[in-house]
């Protein structure tokens, strides 16, 4: 065991357990994966992902390259940091070959999405963030303050002091103030992985196993008036042969372990270092009982260091540096010096300086600029909305931390002794050896090929040899890299830069971005007023953009097809009722409504007389059918327009955009009454009966009711509109009500038709109803590359007036083309094959098969269905000069076969509109 | 007496026809409703007449058709104001929410509109386009922060501001009464989403009893 | 997510807006004065500029106001919004608070 007595903030008095690797251990509250696998001497937890080396935990949180392991208890989760994961009893864990694997069960917990709005973000609760936020808090501003580890303080180990007292209860007392303060939200074990505009940034909490039976992570969305980084920085290595042999650790690595969980990573301990703080990790491990020696890479050590040093019995040597490991599954020996002096060791420490952890400032495109003197990329240059503090920025000194991060209000702490920092990226050996980005297995070598290819750039030489782009995103390699390239390029560093930070900081699951947007709630469902009728009616739905819509109503037995047959039938033999609310309905209003109609619909509008109906398409500027309708005329200045169901939004959107961008003049205003009004077709020879029982006092006869008319009445005092609309072709009614009464008027409606049989029918019996008829569904039939004359609706556009939208596109050659696509029907000639719709059309040769590619396509089937009426199925295709074409047979490859199809015109079922009018 | 269709439901037939009667878009989510424990409630607004006023905003129309009302029109975009038996809802430059709830939907839609004709306005019924919730307990803004994007303090979003926004991906039209009072309007088609997200987000904050 | 400033709502995530491309393009007053050229330059030609550019956004999820906005294609940043045709310019309109 590696625990000591009196460190660490772990909870000694209760023990978990867990397994790792097949193997049981114990664990206290408080631990990591990583901190109780090392306090059981575990220092192998997998091997790397190209080269299968052994591979251990080198850092102390999220920047460790090393210790990946796989979750499987209590949830599978794949690539995790070991020094990241919180033991919990139960757990169950092994170590990977470089990467884990996903979760074959579905993810049964929550995640949500919290919006948050603050005047300040503080990121980071070390000493910078908590004086910070203190200060903030104290002018009365909101303040949110997160820090991604699950306590404050930062990379605070309690040895310092704040204000004359031990920094942990410095630490407390200013938590206990934020506590206390009306509008400030503390959240710990909380990253802010990205910064985004505006002061946008987003923070994953996470919450435990669903504790409270809530979120197990929470994406904390905030916009914040000013976003303060005080992130901290993060400790570089320094690269020699045989740098990833476990137990080769940053030396805030093995500080923190023993500080945060107790334990002393190695008895036999090395320090190799070009920076002051190393030393500070050598005597902590010294006192915590471990033998340390110090190799600095300076010719100049620190005095004051050096002395305490010699005080403890820690030797000190001077301008000397580490080229290689000895071992195997862990270190043993650090080769010294020149002669590769080999120096016993079960722990190597290293320090090769820090980098800031600006990563926030850069997301949001903050410079960072090379500091000779801190021998790191700092922040440099003002961004609106952002300050960067403390490590963050590149000041490290504790007193100058607070005082930055507090101003005059800063706490104060005792005066640190600074020596120039030294610059090394790696020591002489063999580059195929040393190794930069651990997690990649990419070493010097891999970058020098790269420069031997010509590069010169750090992204060019990231995306090259892959150094950056693990899990920790080049946390300890990135400004190794630049530094490694700059020697080999033989120029200075600074020209190098670093590569370009990005969100995410960190790993974040992607069931925490899709939050609630899940299952039921992945897309909203839009429901009509009648939706429970569908459903206890036994429903077969469809989607038909955000909509439910039902789409066939199978007896019991039935499949798709014979529903669909049986309620075909019924609507051509008798009587079906459809639910067709889902109708986009836009009431269009004002003096000038005839005028805007006249502009956006193909067809004269404006001299449709009150009472009556007309069909209408619209197309785009470019000639192209987007939308049709009906539109009712209720008075002189007032229209019922109805769009398609997948269409209403983008056709409200439409209109609006040329009433007030492009003819703001016109005296017209449109409400969207889509959900106001629910609307029943009623279609059939028997519908006629139906409705004038339920309308009593409504003369439904042909004369008092005409084609493409409506009437209004009421039913028990309730205003109902009726209209003589059919896309069947068969008499057919719509029934139109509001919202509130559709339930009862469907129920009436059904109950009237009894006597008659009366069926529910679906949107696919709808379609082949009108599709017998040649009416187009428009993004069925219509892929926007189709004009109304490729439709074969001519007759639908004006020639009279003078211009509409798309009206100077019908003239451009290539809508007048004769050997564009026209909308024709397909008769398969052996009377039994269904077309699969999307089948493309082509010649049919005279051997009947398909000749070897390439085939010229002549067009492809856009719909096709099985008919009721002609006793065999059909399909509407778009067919390249298709009208000059009937008669033709042409080939349609399924499978294998050829299946040869007739062409016709697109009126398949009662072609003289008999049966129109009953 | 009960009729069988060919697929097998049985209705009603037409000797026992049903009076057309007023439901509730969210009667079959009421239940659920209820029986939702802790706060904020959420509980489904009464059925009130609505119409969509449209009308040129300066040249004194509405202050005259608010005064014919008897009450006041708000004047700043997003905010609310009382009518004698609803409220006024601003929602865009020339456009205004009105509702009632003793008019029958027509009526008040006729009302209206004889008031804004004279000045070129119109109404438009809607009565039955929206439905309403209320989330009433202090933690209601709190449960809105789930989905609600826009700045839900209250001193951005006090009494008498209203706002049109999303609700997780369903465009909503939020009215502030008070800090711990705040109703939600969501078109019907939309409101089983928008109830079904609400209910999952009020569950996962509320620890529920082993 | 950047904050879009609504004439008439105020700040308001992208999300709840809709891009309309290029502003300040009236449709022609007489399509059919245009030769075939003309019209396939009104009908599929954009300015593409690197800096700063006029164009349209749907405000969809809340007002539903079309707004002008000034923008600088390099950086994203919005210089301006504004309101759009028939958006009445009122000077009434209180300030509204942060």
């Amino acid at each position: 065991m590696s625990r000591v007595d009196g460190y660490g903030r772990i909870d000694r008095t209760r023990t978990l357990a867990f397994t790792f690797d097949g193997v049981g251990y114990t664990a206290h509250p408080g631990d990591t994966l990583a901190s109780a696998l090392l306090a059981h001497g575990v220092t192998t937890l997998g091997t790397s992902i190209r080269l299968g080396r052994p591979r251990g935990v080198m850092g102390a949180w999220t920047e460790d390259p090393g210790g990946l392991v796989q979750i499987e208890e209590p949830f599978p989760e794949p690539m995790l940091l070991a020094t990241t994961v919180d033991v919990v009893d139960g757990l169950v864990a092994r170590g990977v070959a470089g990467q884990g694997r996903l979760a074959e069960v579905a993810d049964t917990a929550r995640y949500d999405h919290r919006h948050v709005h603050c005047d300040v973000l503080v990121v980071g609760a070390g000493p910078a963030g908590l004086v910070a936020a203190r200060t903030a808090a104290r002018a009365g501003l909101d303040v949110v303050l997160v820090d991604d580890r699950p306590t404050p303080g930062g990379t605070l180990t309690g040895t310092e002091t704040v204000d004359g007292r031990p920094a942990p209860e410095w630490v407390d007392a200013v938590v206990a103030e934020l506590a206390a303060a009306p509008h400030v939200t503390h959240l710990q074990a909380t990253t802010a992985f990205g910064h985004y505009d505006d002061g946008f940034v987003l923070a994953l909490e996470r919450r435990g196993e669903g504790s409270d039976g809530g979120a197990r992570a929470r994406d904390h969305r905030i916009r914040a008036g000013r976003v303060v980084v005080a992130a901290g920085a993060i400790e570089r290595p320094i690269v020699f042969e045989d740098d990833d042999r476990p137990g080769v650790m940053l030396a805030s690595a093995a500080r923190d372990l023993l500080h945060r969980h107790g334990v002393l990573a190695g008895r036999e301990v090395v320090v190799f270092t070009v920076d002051d703080s190393a030393y500070a990790a050598a005597l902590d491990l010294r006192q915590a009982g471990a033998s340390v020696r110090v190799l600095d890479g300076r010719s100049e050590v620190p005095p004051g260091w050096t002395r305490r040093c010699a005080e403890l019995d820690v030797p000190v040597e001077a301008g000397t540096d580490v080229r290689g490991t000895l071992g195997s599954d862990r270190v043993r020996a650090a080769l010294v010096g020149e002669s590769r002096r080999e120096v016993p060791c079960d722990l190597l420490l290293v320090s090769g300086g820090w980098n800031p952890t600006a990563h926030l400032f850069s997301h949001v495109g903050g410079p960072l600029r090379w500091d000779p003197e801190l021998v790191a990329f700092r922040p440099a240059g003002e961004l609106p909305r952002t300050t960067v503090v403390g490590a963050a920025n590149g000041t490290y000194a504790l007193a100058d931390v607070l005082r930055e991060a507090g101003g005059e209000d800063a706490p104060t702490a005792p005066p640190e002794e600074i020596t120039p920092r030294g610059m090394l990226w790696r020591t002489a050996g063999d580059p195929a050896r040393q190794f930069v980005d651990i997690a990649r297995d990419a070493t010097v070598a891999d970058i020098a090929r790269a420069v031997g290819a010509g590069m010169t750039s750090v992204e060019h030489v990231k995306r090259y040899t892959t150094i950056g782009t693990a899990h920790d995103q080049g946390k300890t390699s990135g400004v190794l890299a630049s530094g490694v390239t700059a020697e080999l390029l033989g120029r200075p560093v600074e020209s190098l830069g670093t590569t370009t930070f990005r969100p995410p900081f960190t790993p974040v699951p992607f069931a925490a971005l899709a939050g609630r947007d899940r299952g039921d709630l992945f897309d909203p469902v839009r429901t009509t007023a009648v939706h429970a009728w569908h459903v206890a009616a036994g429903a077969v739905f469809e989607d038909v953009g955000q909509w439910k819509r039902a789409r066939h109503y199978p007896a019991p037995g039935e499949d798709m097809a014979a529903a669909v047959l049986r309620e075909c039938a019924a609507v051509r033999g008798s009587v079906g009722i459809m639910d067709g609310s889902t109708l986009g309905k836009i009431d269009v209003r004002g003096p000038d409504a005839g005028v805007l109609l006249d502009h956006l619909y193909t067809n004269l509008m404006s001299t449709l007389k009150v009472g009556r109906v007309r069909y209408g398409v619209m197309c785009g500027n470019d000639g192209m059918v987007f939308d049709d309708g009906t539109v009712l005329r209720l008075a002189e200045d007032r229209f019922l327009v109805t769009t398609t169901t997948g269409n209403a939004a983008h056709v409200l959107d439409w209109m609006e955009e040329w009433l007030q961008t492009e003819w703001p003049h016109l005296r017209v205003r449109l409400t969207s009454v889509t959900e106001q009004w629910s609307i029943f077709a009623v279609a059939g020879p028997r519908s006629r009966d139906v409705v004038g029982r339920v309308f009593g006092d409504v003369d439904v006869s042909n004369d008092a009711f005409g084609f493409m008319t409506w009437q209004d009445t009421t039913l028990d005092g309730v205003p109902v509109r009726l209209a003589r609309i059919s896309f069947s072709g068969e008499l057919a009614f719509e029934v139109s009500v509001d919202a509130w009464h559709a339930p009862d008027l469907w129920a009436r409606l059904v109950a009237a038709g009894a006597e008659d049989g009366i069926t529910p029918y679906g949107t696919e019996t709808m379609h082949v109803l009108r599709a017998e008829k040649g009416y187009p569904i428009i993004g069925q039939d219509t892929d926007g590359t189709v004009t109304p004359h490729d439709l074969g609706m001519s007759w639908a556009v004006s020639k009279k007036k003078p211009d509409f939208v798309g009206k100077r596109s019908f003239a451009r050659p290539v809508a007048t083309d004769p050997q564009r696509k026209q909308l024709v029907s397909l008769l398969p000639t052996d009377a039994t094959t269904t077309l699969p719709e999307g089948s493309q059309i082509v010649a049919l040769p005279d051997d009947g098969r398909l000749p070897p590619p390439p085939v010229p396509m002549l067009g492809h089937v856009t719909s096709s269905y099985r008919s009721a009426a002609l006793g065999r199925p059909f399909a509407l295709a778009l067919v390249a000069g298709g009208r000059d074409r009937v008669g033709e047979v042409v080939g349609i490859p399924v499978g294998d076969m050829l299946i040869a199809a007739q062409i016709g015109g697109t009126v398949l079922v009662d072609p003289e509109g008999a049966r129109r009018d009953g | 007496m009960t009729a069988e269709l060919s697929s097998g439901v049985e209705l009603r037939s037409a000797s026992s026809p049903v009076v057309l009667t007023r439901r509730h878009p969210l009667e079959g989510r009421r239940a659920t409703l209820e029986a939702l424990t802790g706060e904020p409630s959420i509980t489904l607004e009464p059925l009130v007449s609505a119409v969509d006023l449209r009308v040129d905003p300066d040249g004194g129309a509405p202050e005259a058709i608010a005064a014919a009302l008897g009450g006041t029109l708000p004047r700043s975009p997003d905010t609310w104001t009382e009518l004698p038996d609803g409220v006024a809802l601003r929602l865009g430059p020339d456009e205004w929410l009105l509702t009632s709830a003793a008019a029958d939907p027509h009526r008040w839609e006729d009302r209206v509109d004889a008031l804004a004709a004279p000045h070129g306005g119109m109404a438009v019924d809607v009565s039955a386009q929206r439905v309403g919730l209320r989330l009433h307990g202090p933690a209601a803004r709190d449960l809105l922060a789930f989905g609600c994007s826009i700045d839900l303090r209250p001193t951005a979003f006090g009494r008498g501001r209203c706002a049109q926004t999303l609700f997780g991906q369903a465009a909503v039209l939020l009215v502030a009464h008070a800090e711990d009072d705040l109703r939600l309007h969501v078109r019907t088609s939309f409101a089983g989403y928008v109830v079904d997200r609400l209910v999952d987000t009020a569950r996962s904050l509320r620890p529920t009893p082993a | 997510m950047q904050l879009i400033t609504c004439p008439w709502c105020g700040p308001r995530e992208e999300t709840e807006f809709r891009y309309g491309g290029q502003a300040d393009l009236a449709y022609p007053a007489d399509p059919s004065a245009l030769d075939d050229e003309q019209w396939a330059r009104f009908l599929f030609f954009r300015d593409n500029p690197k800096g700063t550019f006029a164009e349209r956004w749907c405000h969809d999820a809340g007002c539903r106001r079309w707004l002008r906005a000034v923008r600088d294609t390099r950086t994203y940043v919005f210089a301006e919004t504004g309101p759009y045709g028939s958006f009445p310019r009122r000077s009434a309109r209180p300030e509204r608070s942060a």
